[in-house]
């Protein structure tokens, strides 16, 4: 399947966000959900099981000057396999001007035994705009090894490169459970935080999750790993 | 096939950039109690090289081709090829310079990691200064703690006439041997079977430093990225520990 | 980003290593001089030894040395490396000092302990100072090793415990000039003398001549 979503905000000029574009393709539908204060709350509605391997899904979203959007899904997505040596592939582009907010807060990416799946996020911040953008991979349902899965980053802030990141795991994946990169733990997954109107707080770590201030902007990674779903939400929470 | 002595040299342990006081993230790791035998050891090695070996690697290669931009779009230039005759100071290798700093900064979440990376820059930096005066080192960007290591290798290793591919291997082979001697050392490990180990990885290292060295013609953002949560997450724990056999 | 600074660079601060086997009373040493120099020198410590908050907090309470004027340089369970083979650690943490709380006219390289066989290079340091204690056994400068015969000084220290390990001194001393030649051998015991004075004096001597070789000049604009 291909699909094509699209959301575009602006700031109403009464301090409240406007949705002028929500528009999804199934298996990408977006639904508009009550919110409160100047935000505008969509969800992201999966309308198949899925992503399989061969589906190729973007996503891509403007959040106008002032304006503040955030994107929520209803449930994790499973990536499963397909066709024979194809490849998924969720792809979300997004710009968020300044003084404008973008809080992506999705559930969990499950990479199922025998996936071949690429979630790739692009996303273009401009001076002063704010983001929170959460990333969670479990890997293998319940007791199961996973699939190949990549979980690709790139954020720019003012046009300066802010974070790139590819997570990959298994069986193509050198060493990936192992003690350098996951040591054995099946969650795993970042949070990154955006706010210019923040002063970065020093780095921390403590056993499985770390805070860590970037160089390239106003902007903090939380990483963790996590020896389930549940507890990795716990360390990436705001 | 050209001399490899040169290679060798700048492959080689001994050549005085500080490598033996750095672990490669295995200090924290024994200590966490994630590597304690021969295969954990193993699984380290192979993860550390499918990420940080990958992207110091490409950053190396891609310093090496800011340095001799002739030999763009080869992977495996000619030995004949020289530096380039950019004079030092030139504005376009500066500038290309600075990007792939900035780059590899957004590849490095963890502070400790950046400043180890820098730390090790100026060690390096040291040393080439010495040894090839004429080297365009002026060019590197001039941030807080100098230079991340990959860029300084990579003008080194321009500097000293070695390819692109070599300087990739150097790189890859640098992430694992550090680590692998550290094992030695913390874990009391058989000398021979910790080799033999490396031996084992030989291939997946030459992989990688081909898959870095074709990456380095494509463009500064879309260079190697490979994370490894542990990794950061183990460096900002060692940062704080009191004492420290390692510097990394 | 300095580059590897030329030894002879003028007006930059002496650079003294101490060396010596594990338990020779390296620090010590490096305490006993802080005392000796703190009203008269600008002073600056490097540590290769394993170096803990507890360390750095007896060297403030005794009052000898600002925790500030002191880097510690992680050596990778290869202290003899770090201060010979490959001193660009060593060589960061003495800018990283003339950085941070320079300009200073003396800096003490401290070795982590090791053998008989570990010197410094001359690339890390103009002098050095090679402790060995008479608890170690009255045969060691006999034995020998590029410390004991090469050192600029040897200082051989705890003499107060010479009765009680009855390690005969007049033999050290002996075995030493035998080694050493025409360089200097010290006999310390830092109990008898908080501040080394015959150590501080041979180093206020080298001082001397390393200013007086390397004069502070003053940069020449146009003229």
């Amino acid at each position: 399947m291909r699909a094509l979503a699209r959301l575009v905000a602006r700031a109403d000029g009464r301090g409240g966000t406007a949705l002028v574009e929500l528009h999804g393709e199934t298996p990408l539908l977006l639904r508009q959900t009550p919110t409160d204060g100047g935000v505008a709350t969509v969800h992201l509605v999966g309308g198949a099981a899925g992503p399989l391997a061969g589906d190729d899904l973007r996503l891509e979203i403007e959040v106008g000057p002032g304006a503040a959007v955030r994107v929520h899904s209803v449930a994790a997505s499973i990536a499963l396999p397909g066709r024979a040596g194809a490849v998924s592939r969720m792809a979300v582009r997004a710009v968020v001007h300044a003084d404008a907010t973008l809080h992506w807060l999705p559930e969990q990416l499950v990479a199922a035994a025998g996936c071949a799946h690429l979630a790739e996020s692009r996303i273009e911040l401009a001076a002063g705009a704010s983001l929170l953008w959460r990333d969670e991979l479990i890997c293998g349902r319940y007791g199961e090894a996973p699939g190949g899965a990549v979980v690709h980053t790139q954020v720019d802030y003012a046009g300066r490169p802010l974070l790139r990141q590819s997570l990959a795991v298994g069986p193509h994946a050198p060493g990936w459970a192992g003690p350098a990169v996951l040591g054995g733990a099946p969650a795993t997954g970042s949070l990154l935080v955006v706010d210019p109107s923040q002063a970065a707080e020093p780095p921390m770590a403590d056993g499985s999750v770390a805070r860590l201030p970037l160089a390239g902007g106003p902007a903090t990674l939380w990483t963790a790993t996590a020896p389930d779903a549940h507890t990795l939400r716990a360390h990436l929470s705001v | 096939m050209a001399t490899p002595s040169l290679l060798l040299l700048l492959a080689d342990g001994r050549f005085p950039a500080g490598a033996h006081a750095h672990s490669g993230g295995l200090e924290a790791a024994v200590a966490a109690g994630r590597v304690t035998d021969l295969t954990s050891l193993e699984a380290f090695l192979a993860g550390r090289l499918a990420t940080a070996g990958l992207v110091g690697a490409a950053f190396a290669a891609a310093a090496h081709r800011v340095a001799m931009p002739e030999t763009v779009g080869s992977a495996h230039p000619a030995r004949s090829a020289r530096p380039s005759d950019a004079p030092v100071g030139s504005p376009a290798r500066s500038g290309a310079l600075a990007r792939l700093d900035a780059e590899l900064d957004a590849r490095t979440a963890a502070p400790a990691l950046r400043a180890v990376s820098r730390r090790q820059g100026r060690a390096l930096l040291r040393a080439g200064r010495s040894i090839w005066s004429d080297a365009p080192f002026a060019d590197l960007p001039a941030t807080p703690g100098g230079a991340h290591q990959p860029l300084v290798l990579g003008l080194l290793c321009a500097a000293a006439g070695l390819s692109r591919v070599e300087t990739a291997t150097i790189a890859a082979y640098g992430t694992l041997t550090g680590a692998a001697s550290a094992g030695v050392r913390l874990l009391g490990l058989d000398p021979y079977q910790v080799q033999a180990l490396l031996v084992g990885l030989a291939d997946a290292c030459d992989g990688t430093a081909a898959d870095a060295a074709r990456a380095a013609d494509d463009p500064p953002e879309r260079l190697p990225a490979a994370a490894a949560p542990l990794a950061d997450i183990h460096a900002e724990i060692h940062a704080t520990w009191e004492v420290r056999l390692f510097a990394s | 980003m300095d580059p590897h600074p030329p030894l002879a660079r003028a007006g930059r601060a002496l650079r003294v290593g101490i060396g010596g086997p594990v338990g020779s009373g390296k620090t010590a040493l490096v305490a006993a001089l802080c005392r000796a120099f703190a009203d008269e020198l600008r002073l600056g410590v490097v540590t290769n030894d394993i170096y803990t908050t507890e360390d750095a907090d007896f060297l403030r309470r005794a009052g000898v040395l600002d925790p500030a004027r002191i880097r510690a340089v992680e050596t990778g369970c290869c202290p003899h490396t770090a201060i010979r083979d490959d001193i660009g650690a060593n060589l960061d943490a003495v800018d990283e000092l003339a950085e941070a709380v320079g300009p200073l006219d003396l800096v003490l390289v401290e070795s982590g302990g090791d053998n008989l066989t570990a010197t410094f290079s001359r690339g890390l340091v103009d002098r050095q100072i090679f402790v060995v204690d008479v608890a170690g056994g009255d045969k060691v400068p006999r034995k020998g090793g590029p410390g004991v015969t090469a050192a600029d000084l040897l200082v051989i220290n705890k003499t107060d415990l010479a009765p009680m390990v009855g390690a005969d001194l007049a033999v050290m001393d002996r075995d030493a000039r035998a080694r050493r030649g025409d360089l200097p051998t010290l006999f310390l015991s830092i109990v008898g003398d908080p501040t080394a004075t015959s150590v501080a004096d041979w180093i206020r001597h080298e001082l001397a001549h390393h200013a007086a070789a390397h004069p502070l000049t003053v940069p020449v604009g146009p003229a």
